[in-house]
């Protein structure tokens, strides 16, 4: 342990340099910088991933991306957060789990639907067991595509919010 | 392992399910249609398929063997077979919101607000319930457990799942067989490589088609990827759950070099769609086996390091020795595959027992414990790391040249396969008709690891049931789907 731990010490850290911001609204960019300022916690709610969207997101943690080094982090309640991620079609067997998830949230709250799935549904939309994507059950800020979103793609998002960059166009 | 098909009569299943309670043969998956019920099993030499004709709606219950209990609910949820003389009829993936009963069988509308589920009692003076779920407090699938306990001891651990059922295998029907693969991949994220195989195999067995050999030593060598990157996140997230973030950090690492390996390679890092029926979608970039060959290299440097620190740190091992004990004779019983079999002395590995190409000229050990704890399953996960890293070394040098796929016919067929996830055996089925999928079939190995997790728990205080879990890393996904 001593030599990894010394390693760890005297090699640069593997962190490397943040994605360029996404586009984003210019109104809601000024409010979250103005609400939040460089912090931002995020609880994350599987309503129907097949898991692979929570991989890249567990990986935004991994030294690579080093997701707290932003200011970025996730918590382990609802009551915590300012930000949902929220992943997967939304089930059906899942839609109450993530009403109430999104009511424990306190205002003001931003919710990010993260993945092919949550934008619309994805493959199930259209099926007897989803509701097509996040919006068509709680109000949505911000959409990152993927399937799954990369984690430098998850970044952009999260950093995006975090600044409050208005939108170049 | 040849599978074949037979039609049966309610003998005939009650005599498979005695050879399944006796312990003579395993269970692969149970599935259904309106109409029929199917059951596949293996042992004595062969592997099978039964088809039983259910006119009435129902068949003989197979919960004789306790691993079938959560199969039959299933299947009575979404096709409306019943299972006569279960014992357990509750519902499963059903709770009562789709809006619809039985949706792969004589779908009816359903009315009324969804009845409250009803856990299984625990009776003893001083007990107490924990209940936990669905959404959790990490970042992981959803879940309902519902601990009773007395003290910090935990008596029985109940699981609720079904929170993430998308109703995958009704969309898979109708599609071809391209875009059914799309939904296969889809079933476990973290499997998408097996799932995908599993798929491609049974397409390819219903259509009687070879795919080139080039494919098999590309999927093998995606498979290995994948085991690899899987078996190193959840190390690192064992030993994180035991407070050791260090290791956490370490096998974070070389996990994401993986999937960089293999975004290079294939152009997706979890090498998603990559694996099509008929062969495989896309070649090895050219800059790819560079890229894999490093990759296993700075594995090799780095893995000794990651384990000499887990089995030179007393307050770790003092978390996973011992802890989280399935005994063997569970485990034989439930059929489970992957490290949480192979943990507890069943030695199956499909890529061994039920071989397919290219692994029956491959050279590779499949390691075996008797212990049965949380250490033990770490210990597997190591082996089988390394196992893998030597099975990239035998692709890289031995896959041939050639094409990497065959066209498709529009045919009409059955087929089924077994493939080796880095959970363990995945199934896949799939009935063809006009060169469209008619019914397809998924089974998770965690079918078969679920239910031993209550068991593993039972005893253990309930602090260390995070450490439980995750040693197990079953799939909800896999099994709502
Ligand atoms: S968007 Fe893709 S990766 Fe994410 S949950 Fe959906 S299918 Fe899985």
């Amino acid at each position: 342990m001593p030599r990894l731990l010394a390693e760890g010490v005297l090699k640069s850290p593997l962190a490397e340099p943040a994605p360029p911001l996404a586009e984003l609204g210019p109104a809601f960019a000024e409010a979250a910088r103005r609400r939040l300022g460089r912090s931002l916690s995020i609880r994350q709610v599987d309503a129907g991933s097949c898991n692979a969207c929570e991989l890249e997101i567990h990986a935004l943690s991994n030294p690579y991306y080093d997701l707290e080094r932003f200011g970025l982090r996730f918590v382990a309640s609802p009551r915590h957060a300012d930000v949902l991620l929220v992943t997967g079609p939304v089930t059906h067997n899942m839609r109450e789990a993530l009403e109430r998830t999104y009511a424990a949230t306190p205002a003001p709250k931003w919710v990010i639907a993260a993945g092919g799935c949550a934008i619309d549904g994805g493959l199930f939309a259209g099926g007897y067991a989803c509701a097509n994507g996040v919006a068509s059950v709680i109000p949505v800020d911000l959409a990152i595509p993927g399937c799954p979103p990369s984690p430098t793609a998850l970044l952009q998002g999260l950093l995006t919010l975090l600044e409050g960059k208005p939108s170049s166009g | 392992m040849n599978w074949t098909t037979r039609e049966t009569d309610q003998d005939g299943w009650r005599e498979a399910t005695q050879s399944l309670v006796d312990g003579r043969r395993t269970l692969t998956s149970l599935w259904g249609e309106p109409g029929r019920v199917r059951m596949a099993l293996h042992g004595e030499g062969a592997a099978e398929i039964l088809s039983l004709a259910c006119p009435a709606g129902a068949y003989p219950s197979v919960a004789g063997r306790p691993a079938t209990i959560r199969l039959e609910r299933a299947l009575a949820d979404v096709s409306g077979l019943e299972p006569e003389g279960a014992a357990d009829r509750r519902p499963w993936l059903d709770h009562g919101r789709w809006g619809v009963r039985r949706p792969l069988g004589d779908a009816a509308a359903a009315d009324g607000a969804p009845a409250p589920y009803v856990f299984l009692a625990a009776e003893g003076e001083g007990l107490h319930q924990i209940p936990v779920g669905p959404v959790h407090a990490g970042i992981i699938e959803p879940g309902q457990f519902r601990f009773t306990a007395s003290g910090e001891t935990v008596v029985r651990l109940e699981e609720r799942l079904g929170f993430l059922h998308r109703g995958l295998e009704a969309r898979m029907a109708g599609l071809d067989p391209a875009d059914a693969a799309k939904l296969a991949g889809r079933a476990s994220g973290d499997s998408t490589v097996a799932y995908a195989i599993a798929f491609a195999r049974a397409v390819e067995a219903a259509l009687g088609l070879e795919p080139p050999p080039r494919a098999h030593w590309l999927r093998a060598l995606m498979a290995e990827l994948e085991r690899i990157a899987n078996h190193l996140g959840d190390i690192g997230a064992i030993c994180n759950d035991a407070a050791f973030s260090l290791m956490h950090a370490h096998c974070g690492i070389l996990r994401e070099e993986v999937l960089r390996a293999a975004d290079v390679a294939f152009g997706h890092r979890l090498m998603m769609d990559r694996v099509v029926p008929g062969g495989v979608a896309v070649d090895l970039a050219p800059a790819g086996a560079g890229a894999i060959a490093a990759l296993v290299r700075r594995a090799r440097e780095r893995l000794p390091a990651l384990v000499s620190l887990y089995d030179d740190t007393a307050s770790l091992l003092d978390r996973t020795v011992g802890t989280g004990r399935v005994a063997p004779e569970l485990a034989a019983l439930f059929g489970a595959g992957g490290y949480v079999g192979r943990a507890s002395g069943r030695s199956f590995d499909a890529r061994r027992d039920a071989p397919y190409p290219p692994y029956d000229t491959l050279a590779f050990d499949v390691a075996v414990l008797d212990d049965g704890d949380v250490n033990a399953r770490v210990w597997i996960r190591i082996e089988e790391a390394r196992q893998s890293l030597a099975l990239i070394d035998q692709i890289l040098a031995s896959a041939p040249a050639g094409p990497i796929a065959a066209g498709l016919p529009d045919g009409t067929g059955e087929g089924c396969a077994l493939v080796e996830g880095f959970r363990g055996d995945v199934f896949a089925w799939v009935s063809l008709e006009g060169g469209r999928v008619r019914r397809a079939h998924l089974r998770d190995p965690s079918w078969f690891q679920w239910p031993l997790l209550e068991a593993a728990i039972e005893g253990n205080i309930v602090a260390d049931f995070p450490l439980c879990n995750k040693s197990f890393n079953c799939s909800y996904a896999g099994v709502d789907l």
